[in-house]
């Protein structure tokens, strides 16, 4: 393609570049390079090449809570008070009556053991978190769309942007989200987004000991979710209420809420 | 098996049984109580004033511009509540700017503008314009530039133009019926429509907060018709007060009714969630649901009001039984506001277990901001009705001025 417009004489480009390189210069310090720096390093990756999910095996959660406890350090959640991205429950079911269920410090610290007064049926550990639901509630209530859906999958918030109305925590069947008591905003599990992205694991399935909780991708016979998912009997939690989870069970009991 | 959930139970003091970890804290507190309580006021007050203009209820001409003005000064006062709940109040423009379409809360913004602007604002002012003409004529000083300005340079009050302005604002208030359902009916959908919480989801939620908010501003211009003429020392317009009474025991039967509906389908429907709500409603909420909203806020004045309209009372009697009435209907109404609002939140979505309200004193979301916001409506109230008097009292009424006649004439004598 020919060029009509006259060449800039070198002795101009060099004078303009004085006059208008410090210009430059501020604009970018003030624009935070860093940032567009560490986003960059990512550049390769494609977020409409994956849709993430979790996998929660029951029978082999053994009710550690170190899963609870990586995540807290991992996402920095606050340590006072009832704050959790994730938390574990345990469930007891007697031989008659009501089952009996408690997440003491949401299962961080294990769990206390219990003297029941009659037989016990059986008794099992429930990992939960967000879940991820295709189908949001949350998404679908924020006024301001702070919350919304990654292109992979993932249940983001903006904390930058959430005005702090908590109607998305009214709106979880799941009681996933918490309000963030010192940037007061919601807050929840996010799948560990700044580690999944660049092809880690979640902090609470790394630390699994037990491989009760499998991290993948919907749809990629290579992710160990498909093998989970051919393996197990699978259901979602509250599926009665169409929000479309992507966090799976296996061997959940009809107890579970 | 007993003692075992009460161990487990005491590890958080006052919950019962098992709920969420994220549960303990309460998301929506008093102040937003308050929000659905003064809305319903707004939507009450002035689907009251309609009934004169719109459907022509002569008696209560008395209370029409009355209810305007009260109705603008709990609008002012609304989305106070609101804007003090939020994390980041300083957000709260984001609404406007980038409001996320499936949300039903962020219609709240254009619900609002539209019903202060577009309705209220535009009819008050099409009804006082011609009074606010003369008052720039007359009055002097500060006064004088304030009406100035408020008759926004239409200053033609030829009967040509009063005219018009009393069919544009027949018109406002035909349109601003349907605003004001929506604007209540809109608050009720808020919490109707959140399928994870038993409490709220409900198809009947706009329509009961319709009625109730109906049955709170009739009320509330009852108290506020009766307190204004008695400061005035003015006579009370009985024909006035016993429409205003008579469209409240129809509202109340209606709302009543519903709320009994609801009820009934729900312990009939008997979902999972019934056993923790039927637990919470007699360990939570007996006082604030059975007594208070149920007993003291709709059955006695109920009682009430049929007694004053059936019986051969006297109208001193009748004054006091429709003033005790309408008193104990916002009892009831706030603690109807109350019992969805908190009640809501006192049960976990686990269904397993029961929470507390710890209710603070001070602070944005305390028990004193909250107070104070009851009290800013009625001070609003009584600057504006100071600024632009809305009374139109038969001439027969003034009591002042009856007692002014009579004493030249013993003068005279």
């Amino acid at each position: 393609m020919k060029n009509n417009k006259p060449q800039m004489a070198r002795r101009e480009f060099l004078e303009n570049c004085t006059r208008k390189l410090p210009g430059f210069f501020l604009l970018f310090s003030s624009l935070n390079t860093a940032n567009i720096l560490a986003a960059n390093e990512n550049d390769d990756y494609d977020h409409s090449a994956h849709e993430y999910a979790m996998g929660v095996s029951i029978h082999k959660c053994i009710g550690c809570g170190r899963c609870a406890d990586a995540c807290k350090r991992e996402n920095k959640v606050p340590r006072e008070g009832h704050y959790y991205r994730t938390w574990i429950e345990r469930y007891i079911i007697p031989a008659d009556g009501e089952a009996i269920v408690d997440s003491p410090d949401g299962g961080i610290h294990g769990f206390p053991e219990v003297k029941t007064g009659g037989d016990v049926l059986r008794s099992f550990f429930v990992p939960k978190l967000c879940n991820h639901c295709a189908n949001a509630p949350c998404v679908q209530v924020c006024p301001v769309g702070a919350t919304y859906s990654t292109e992979d999958g993932v249940v983001l918030v903006d904390d930058t942007y959430c005005v702090g109305c908590r109607y998305c925590i009214q709106a979880c069947p799941y009681g996933a989200r918490y309000l963030h008591p010192e940037k007061h905003v919601a807050d929840k599990c996010t799948f560990c987004y700044h580690r999944i992205t660049k092809g880690l694991l979640p902090a609470c399935v790394e630390v699994c000991p037990t491989q009760a909780r499998i991290f993948g991708e919907i749809g990629k016979r290579s992710s160990p979710l498909n093998r989970f998912a051919r393996f197990n009997d699978i259901t979602v939690l509250k599926p009665a209420l169409n929000t479309k989870p992507k966090v799976y069970y296996a061997g959940a009991d009809g107890e579970v809420r | 098996m007993e003692t075992v959930i009460a161990n487990i139970a005491s590890a958080i003091p006052g919950t019962t049984g098992y709920i969420y970890p994220n549960e303990f804290e309460l998301h929506w507190s008093l102040l937003i109580v308050i929000y659905p309580y003064l809305t319903g006021l707004v939507a009450g007050a002035f689907i009251l004033a309609s009934l004169e203009r719109v459907f022509k209820v002569h008696e209560i001409t008395p209370v029409y511009r009355l209810s305007l003005v009260t109705a603008l000064a709990f609008l002012i006062v609304a989305p106070m509540p609101l804007l003090a709940h939020l994390g980041h109040p300083e957000r709260n423009y984001e609404m406007f700017l980038t409001p996320n379409t499936s949300s039903a809360m962020a219609m709240f913004g254009f619900v609002y503008a539209w019903y202060l602007l577009g309705v209220l604002l535009l009819e008050l002012w099409l009804d006082y314009r011609r009074d606010i003409v003369k008052w720039s004529n007359e009055k002097t000083g500060i006064a004088r530039y304030f009406y100035k300005f408020s008759t926004l340079g239409a200053t033609d009050i030829s009967p040509k133009a009063i005219e018009f302005d009393e069919k544009a604002s027949r018109f406002i208030t035909i349109v601003g019926v349907p605003s004001a359902f929506l604007l209540h009916g809109y608050v009720g959908f808020i919490f109707g429509s959140v399928k994870a919480n038993p409490w709220w989801s409900s198809v009947l939620m706009p329509i009961v907060f319709l009625f109730s908010a109906i049955v709170s501003g009739i009320a509330l211009m009852i108290l506020v018709y009766m307190i204004s003429t008695m400061f005035r020392w003015k006579k009370m317009d009985m024909a006035c007060l016993n429409k205003l009474a008579s469209f409240l025991l129809y509202a109340m039967l209606v709302d009543f009714t519903l709320e009994a509906l609801d009820f009934i389908h729900r312990l009939y429907e008997s979902e999972e969630s019934i056993t923790i709500l039927s637990e919470m409603i007699s360990n939570r909420l007996f006082i604030s649901l059975i007594v208070a909203q149920i007993i003291l806020g709709s059955l006695a004045p109920l009682v009430g009001i049929i007694m004053a309209k059936m019986g051969k009372v006297p109208d001193e009697m009748k004054r006091m039984l429709y003033f005790i009435s309408a008193l104990l209907v916002q009892v009831g109404i706030f603690s109807t506001r109350w019992n969805v609002v908190i009640g809501g939140q006192l049960f976990s979505k686990s269904l397993r277990g029961l929470t507390v309200y710890k209710l603070e004193l001070f602070g944005l979301e305390g028990l004193f901001m909250a107070i104070t916001l009851l009290i800013a409506p009625v001070i609003i109230l009584y600057i504006l009705v100071k600024l632009f008097p809305p009374w139109m009292d038969k001439p027969e009424l003034d009591v002042a001025a009856a007692k002014e006649a009579v004493a030249p004439a013993k003068e005279t004598e």
